[in-house]
Parts: C-alpha cells; sequence; structure tokens
C-alpha cells in the first residue's frame, strides 16, 4: 500500500465524523421538509375545501347578484378578519345559481357588479365580465371564478376554501355549468 | 489620554484588529475615483443600515398576525411617541434604498465597472438589488392593509401561472389555502430574519471584495481593459500615483451619507409615513389596490400587455432579465469602460429608464381602470343637453343610467378606459355607433343584452349629437342613395 492511499486514525475519525453528521442532518432534514411542506400537502389531500352556506335562497332575490360572505373552513388563530371571504351570487331564477368568486380572473383584484349596466368590473387592470360571468374585454384570459354550489334545506351552499387562482388546479374552480346534486 | 491608549492596546492585543482596519482604511485608491460619482454604494450601505436599525426599532410595536397587524401600525401612527416618525423614515428609507441602488448599478455600468476582474462583485450587486427589491414587497406585505391584502393575491395570482409548480407555489407562498394569518408570519419571517440575513453576508463580500480589488479607476476614453494587463495598469494607478481611501476620498462619502440621511428624515417629516390604508378584510371589495412606487411599472405593464403573452412575459421576462444581468460581466468584460464610447450602453440605460419612467407615469392616473364611481359622480355636462330632442335627451339619460362614462369620458369627466366621446358622431355612421354597442369589440363589452332597443335607439340618437359645431356627424353615403331609391319606388308605387 502507498503513502497516499494510507489513511490515518484521525483521518478516518475525521471522515466517519462527517459521515455522522451527514446523517443526522438527513435525519433532521425529514421533519423541517415536512414542517415547511405542510400547507402544500394538506392541500393536495383536499382538506381545504368544505360545503358552507351563504344564507336561504329567498335571501337572494330571483334575477340579481348579490354580495354574500362567508367564512373560510380552514382557520388559525391569528388569521383575523381575513377569514372572512366575498363572493357573488346571481339568482337566475328559482333554484337556479351562479356563485362567482370576487377574484378577476387576471390576477385576483375584487371585481364589483354594476347592475345598471350588466357588468362585472375590476379596478386593478380594467377586466370586465358580462353577468353570467363570462369574459367582456380587458385582460383576462378567461370568465370568472365559480364555486360548485348546492341547495339544500332551503339554503344556497358553495364549495369553497382555497383562493381562487388563475393556474390552480382546483378542478371546481372551471368555469363549468352549475352541478345540480 | 493615555489611559485610552491604555485600554485600545488591551483590547487590540486580544482583538488584533487594528491592524487590518488601518490597511483597510489606507488602501490607496486612484486619485481621480475621489469623486461625487463614487459615493452611491456607500450611500445605499447608509440607506441599509437606517433600515436595520427602525426597522428594529418598528419591531418592538408591531405585531406579525393578521388579526392585530393593522392595530399595531394605527398604535404606531397615532399613540406611541414619534411612532408615526419611525415608520416614516423606514418607509422613505426603503424607497430611498431602491433609488440610490438602481443609481449605483447605473454608475457602474456606466463606468465599465463590471468589467475584469469586478465580474463577481458585479454579480453579489445583482442578487443584492434582487434582495432589496424583495425587501420592498414583503416590507409592502407587512405594512398589513387592503393594498397588501390584494396585492399578495396578486403575487399569488402570478405564481399560479408557473406550469405544473404554479398550486404547489401559491400554497407555499401563502402557507395555507389562502391570504391569511401565516402568510403575514412568513412573509415577517422573510422580512426581518432570512432576507436581511442574506443582505448582511452578501453586502460584507461585496464590500470584500471592492477592498480587495480596488475601486475602479475613472474610466479614460481608449484606455482599454486587457485581462493580461489589467491588474498591473491598476497597480501603477493605485500605489505609484494613488492616495489613501481615508481620508483623501472618504469625507465625499461621508457628506453624502449625511445628506442622504437628512434628505430621508425630511421626507419622513414633510409626508409622513405611509398607510396604512383600509383594513386587510376581504369582505370590503370597495378598493383600488395599487403596489408601492417601485412597482408601479410592473402594475402598468400587467394592463397593457395583451392576454396572450401576459403570462409567458411574467414567467419568462423576469428570468431573463436577470440572466442577462448575470451574464453581462462575461460578454463585455474587456475593451473600452468609458460611457463616453459605449453608446449601446447609454442608450440601453436610456431606454429602461424612459420605459420605467413612462409605464410609472401611466399607473398614476391608470387610464386603462374604468372610473368606478362614475354614474354616482358627474352628471352629463349641460352643453350636451341643450337644444337637444327629447329622444336624445332620453338617450343622455340612458348613458348616464347604463354607466358609459366608467370608461369613456364626455366634456373631460369619466374613464379613459375607451375614447372620449365628445366627438365620437364624427368618427362613427349611425350603423357603426349601433353595432357598437349592440355587440361590442376592440376592449368594449356587448351591450345588446343590457339595452332594449328603445334605449339602443334613443342612445345612438344622442351619440349622433356628439360632434364639434361646425363639423357634420359621419354618414353612409351609400345608405342615402338607398333611401333616396327606397323612397323613389315608394312614391312611384303611390302614383
Amino acid at each position: 500500500m502507498s503513502d497516499e492511499n494510507k489513511i490515518s486514525r484521525r483521518g478516518l475519525f475525521m471522515k466517519l465524523g462527517i459521515l455522522f453528521n451527514g446523517l443526522v442532518a438527513t435525519a433532521l432534514a425529514v421533519p423541517i421538509v415536512r414542517f415547511l411542506a405542510s400547507s402544500v400537502t394538506r392541500g393536495r389531500s383536499g382538506s381545504y375545501l368544505s360545503w358552507l352556506p351563504l344564507g336561504r335562497v329567498n335571501e337572494f332575490p330571483e334575477g340579481e347578484t348579490r354580495l354574500a360572505t362567508f367564512r373560510n373552513p380552514y382557520v388559525m388563530p391569528t388569521d383575523g378578519k381575513t377569514v372572512d371571504t366575498a363572493c357573488w351570487v346571481r339568482r337566475i331564477e328559482g333554484e337556479q345559481f351562479q356563485v362567482f368568486a370576487v377574484n378577476c380572473a387576471h390576477l385576483g383584484c375584487p371585481v364589483r357588479w354594476f347592475p345598471q349596466s350588466g357588468l362585472f368590473m375590476c379596478p386593478c387592470h380594467g377586466g370586465a365580465y358580462y353577468r353570467d360571468g363570462a369574459r367582456a374585454s380587458g385582460p383576462p384570459e378567461r370568465g370568472l371564478f365559480e364555486y360548485p354550489h348546492k341547495i339544500e334545506n332551503g339554503l344556497i351552499t358553495i364549495q369553497a376554501g382555497e383562493l381562487p387562482t388563475p393556474g390552480a388546479n382546483v378542478a371546481l374552480l372551471g368555469n363549468k355549468p352549475p352541478c345540480a346534486s | 489620554m493615555r489611559l485610552l491608549a491604555q485600554i485600545g492596546e488591551w483590547f487590540d492585543r486580544r482583538l488584533q484588529l487594528a491592524t487590518p482596519i488601518r490597511e483597510v482604511a489606507e488602501h490607496p485608491v486612484p486619485r481621480n475615483t475621489a469623486s461625487w460619482w463614487y459615493v452611491f454604494g456607500s450611500a445605499a450601505l447608509t440607506v441599509f443600515l437606517l433600515q436595520l436599525a427602525t426597522g428594529i426599532l418598528l419591531a418592538l410595536i408591531y405585531v406579525p398576525s393578521a388579526s392585530e397587524a393593522w392595530s399595531s401600525l394605527q398604535a404606531l401612527n397615532h399613540d406611541v411617541t414619534l411612532g408615526w416618525f419611525i415608520r416614516a423614515m423606514h418607509g422613505w428609507g426603503s424607497n430611498f434604498m431602491v433609488a440610490i441602488v438602481l443609481i449605483h448599478m447605473v454608475q457602474v455600468f456606466l463606468f465599465g465597472a463590471h468589467k475584469f476582474p469586478r465580474e463577481l462583485t458585479w454579480i453579489l450587486g445583482v442578487f443584492l438589488l434582487l434582495m432589496t427589491l424583495g425587501m420592498a414587497f414583503s416590507g409592502q406585505v407587512l405594512r398589513f392593509d387592503q393594498d397588501a391584502y390584494w396585492g399578495l393575491g396578486i403575487g399569488a395570482s402570478i405564481a399560479s401561472r408557473v406550469p405544473i409548480a404554479g398550486p404547489t407555489i401559491v400554497n407555499l407562498m401563502l402557507g395555507g389555502p389562502i391570504i391569511a394569518g401565516a402568510t403575514l408570519s412568513r412573509f415577517f419571517a422573510l422580512h426581518v430574519f432570512v432576507i436581511p440575513g442574506m443582505l448582511i453576508g452578501f453586502v460584507a463580500l461585496h464590500l470584500l471584495m471592492v477592498v480587495k480589488l480596488g475601486i475602479n479607476e475613472w474610466p479614460m476614453p481608449g484606455r482599454l481593459v486587457r485581462r493580461a494587463s489589467y491588474i498591473n495598469e491598476y497597480h501603477v494607478l493605485t500605489k505609484k500615483a494613488g492616495a489613501p481611501f481615508v481620508p483623501y476620498a472618504i469625507w465625499k462619502d461621508l457628506f453624502f451619507a449625511a445628506f442622504v440621511l437628512l434628505a430621508v428624515a425630511a421626507c419622513a417629516l414633510y409626508f409622513g409615513p405611509f398607510g396604512p390604508t383600509g383594513q386587510p378584510d376581504p369582505t370590503i371589495i370597495q378598493t383600488v389596490p395599487k403596489p408601492d412606487y417601485f412597482f408601479l411599472w410592473l402594475y402598468a405593464l400587467l394592463s397593457l400587455l395583451p392576454p396572450s403573452l401576459e403570462t409567458p412575459s411574467l414567467l419568462i421576462g423576469p428570468v431573463l432579465v436577470i440572466v442577462g444581468l448575470l451574464l453581462l460581466p462575461f460578454l463585455s468584460g474587456e475593451g473600452e469602460k468609458s460611457w463616453r464610447r459605449r453608446p449601446i450602453a447609454v442608450l440601453t440605460v436610456l431606454l429602461i429608464a424612459i420605459t420605467l419612467g413612462t409605464f410609472t407615469h401611466l399607473a398614476g392616473y391608470t387610464p386603462w381602470s374604468p372610473h368606478m364611481n362614475a354614474w354616482s359622480g358627474d352628471p352629463v355636462p349641460e352643453q350636451f343637453l341643450q337644444r337637444r330632442s327629447a329622444l336624445e335627451r332620453q338617450g343622455a339619460l340612458v348613458f348616464q343610467v347604463k354607466q358609459c362614462r366608467n370608461c369613456h369620458s364626455l366634456g373631460n369627466l369619466g374613464g379613459q378606459r375607451g375614447p372620449a366621446l365628445d366627438s365620437v358622431a364624427v368618427r362613427q355612421t349611425q350603423d357603426q355607433l349601433i353595432r357598437q354597442v349592440i355587440q361590442g369589440g376592440g376592449n368594449m363589452p356587448a351591450y345588446g343584452k343590457n339595452l332594449t332597443p328603445a334605449e339602443t335607439t334613443a342612445l345612438v340618437a344622442f351619440l349622433e349629437t356628439l360632434h364639434p359645431r361646425g363639423q357634420i356627424p359621419a354618414r353612409d353615403a351609400s345608405r342615402d342613395i338607398a333611401l333616396d331609391e327606397d323612397q323613389a319606388q315608394r312614391q312611384k308605387a303611390q302614383r
């Protein structure tokens, strides 16, 4: 064995020491990464979404669009008012409803309903939508986000819990016709 | 004095820092770098230290909790002695820091200081710029008001557009499914621990390299940088013809640092703190969120990009800009340093400055946004109603009630989203007006479903009166002929 390849006692211990630290670091990385990723893993399991009542059906006049609020199902003690969320409820007629997120499909600013001109307008970048949520003009690439809804015991109930964003994979936020269930 | 000297000696025997500090202070610099153009780096450092100090002071009162942040800011503004002033210093300090860092960067670029051997100093500087912008954005979030809340929404909407990983990034960024307590807490951690820690480390390395490699000499037109000879040439400039940094050059840095601090304090005193605006309550939707000054250009850009270009620009643009800045010292690491002989460099800086300036200016009055209160606001000006028929006045009423002025101005009142309508009758014939109102197009929503035929007729009759005195409204000549023939035939039939 040549001199260069000879492993000294101290050299071996140093390498073992580094290896030992590496093992401990890997073991510690598991809880750290799981802690950091908890907000993602929880979302993947779908536990953010629930069915939330917005009010009695007859609180919403036919042919009109009204602002309703609901409390986000996932609450932390320091959330304050941020868990209260608004949405636009359009009662077409009878039990036919559409419930839109207030967040503009462009960049999430709160859209406002103008009954006189029959448009939702966004104050940020000038997006506009028709009364059925379809895109009318401006930078949005699509119509307003729509919450899935159902009517139970005379209550209009929506499935919500996540911030609607243009790229969200929450299939529920697509521009699909309301599903009656 | 002797006692002081003895105490100093006692410490230095243990710390052994006096010699290296003296060496750094007295390191020779080229004589012509003792210029007022070379003060921006030290000014940026000064403002950074000010931000550290005022930031720590604010943290004594501020509560990073979504339920209490807003009220703790109100307490700072109104209850705590001089709390408003410390907030104002921190807010204005942030604006000054971004501005000075940008000026420093432009000066460094125009003086060719990014060239050999200072490439890494430039690269660290690019990261320092990004961190400064990161501090500016996260700081705006900590001012947890309506702007901060909806600003986070915009951030999340942009992040969500990343292919595949978008929703994951949004959940990571928000710390949960929505903008709430966890979001504020993680931006607090970023703003107070993570980014400042990185900033301190990067600033230290940046300064170390300035000392080790020497400050960039004043660029002389025609004196080219060559990798083979530059170190020797610089050595001649410093060792043979240089002067010690302290006190030969430092006095200008000191004066400018004091001046900048005074300017921040003056702005803080005169203009006061920024916000907070309304409470971060997502059920209050009567709000017009706007970013802070240094992101206004982005706000304008997001309104003006065509929808199809937006996502690619948002996701690819920043990468290209950052990679371009990082590669710059390798693409032009040698050659001419003086801006007098680098016209493309000067034009690039001017082009970027004018572009950002124009976008920022546009964002100041947001011509793309509808005026949300036009209907409840001003009535149709009187001059447009005088000597009008009943139908035309009915049209003016439709015009007002259907909120056309959210987007169109009349008599200089109203939105600028669509064209001003003062002389629309000159531009469009009756048929074109009807088509535009009913079908929309060119960024105008279609109003067909929203207007009865009678309302449309009245509205168009009113629009047809909108032309300057002495100019006849546009008309379709073929239509006249068609009508004439029609009338002639009718007359024939009558006979």
